[in-house]
């Protein structure tokens, strides 16, 4: 163990580099259901994934350039709603508010499964006392402010994650 | 098998990964320690989850069973 106090609770360090409503939901179920443990846990939020701390979350998902996605409807019979419909490059890149089906639809296929949303996640995260680190490389690069963010994100640098998860059981990449 | 007791039910059916641990975690702090709390569920990774729930926290899991096409669970507060 290179853990410094011995005493201290198990921790997990994650970093969240991805937006997209798909993407963003391994980080906040791991980080939940580790400090529904008793784990301690930190997030840090770099590139894409630093929007997941915007107070509206507006992640989307995209088929388009996602191949292995299946595209399924959240309605109909049982039979009708395992059907992974096929989906054409051209179609997807071509009809106007394709993407915001996908994520609509994404979203409906979750909620009927019982999945709780992103922003429910979040919430029971910051209950847990989740460390939730916006990067301050990634907010300089791409206009970000402080108040951009929820009141509960934490900013900081390489260092700031490196030295947390010098510290953690797990860390993870996602 | 001899009956248990809980101190309290929840009821977690029709919640997906990691809803479950999650709800029981807040609702076993509600509980003194070495009363029973029931947990009932529906997510088929409910019962190792548990159990890995249950060894993370060091509360007791008296019971994992499947009752009515559900999972149920007994967990006792140890800290």
């Amino acid at each position: 163990m290179s853990k410094s106090d011995p005493n201290a609770p198990k921790r997990l360090a994650l970093i969240a580099s991805k937006g997209t409503l798909d993407w963003a939901y391994p980080p906040f179920i791991l980080a939940s259901a580790a400090g529904a443990m008793g784990w301690e846990v930190g997030v840090f939020f770099t590139f894409y994934g630093l929007t997941l701390l915007k107070p509206q979350l507006t992640a989307a998902v995209s088929p388009l350039g996602n191949p292995a996605m299946p595209m399924k409807m959240p309605f109909g019979p049982e039979g009708f709603q395992n059907i992974a419909w096929p989906m054409p490059n051209l179609l997807m890149a071509n009809v106007p508010g394709f993407e915001s089906l996908a994520t609509t639809l994404m979203k409906q296929t979750f909620k009927n499964k019982g999945v709780a949303t992103i922003e429910e996640m979040r919430d029971m995260c910051i209950e847990m006392d989740v460390r939730l680190i916006g990067c301050q490389m990634t907010m300089d690069v791409f206009g970000f402010k402080r108040e951009d963010f929820i009141p509960q994100a934490e900013i900081g640098g390489a260092a700031t994650f490196l030295e947390y998860a010098s510290d953690a059981d797990v860390q993870l990449f996602i | 098998m001899d009956v248990l007791k809980e101190d309290q039910v929840l009821d977690c059916s029709g919640m997906l990964c990691p809803m479950p641990v999650v709800k029981a975690s807040k609702a076993i702090k509600t509980l003194e320690v070495g009363q029973v709390l029931k947990m009932i569920a529906t997510d088929p990774g409910a019962p190792p989850d548990m159990e890995a729930w249950s060894r993370q926290t060091g509360n007791e899991l008296l019971r994992s069973m499947q009752e009515n096409g559900k999972f149920v669970f007994y967990i006792k507060r140890l800290k």
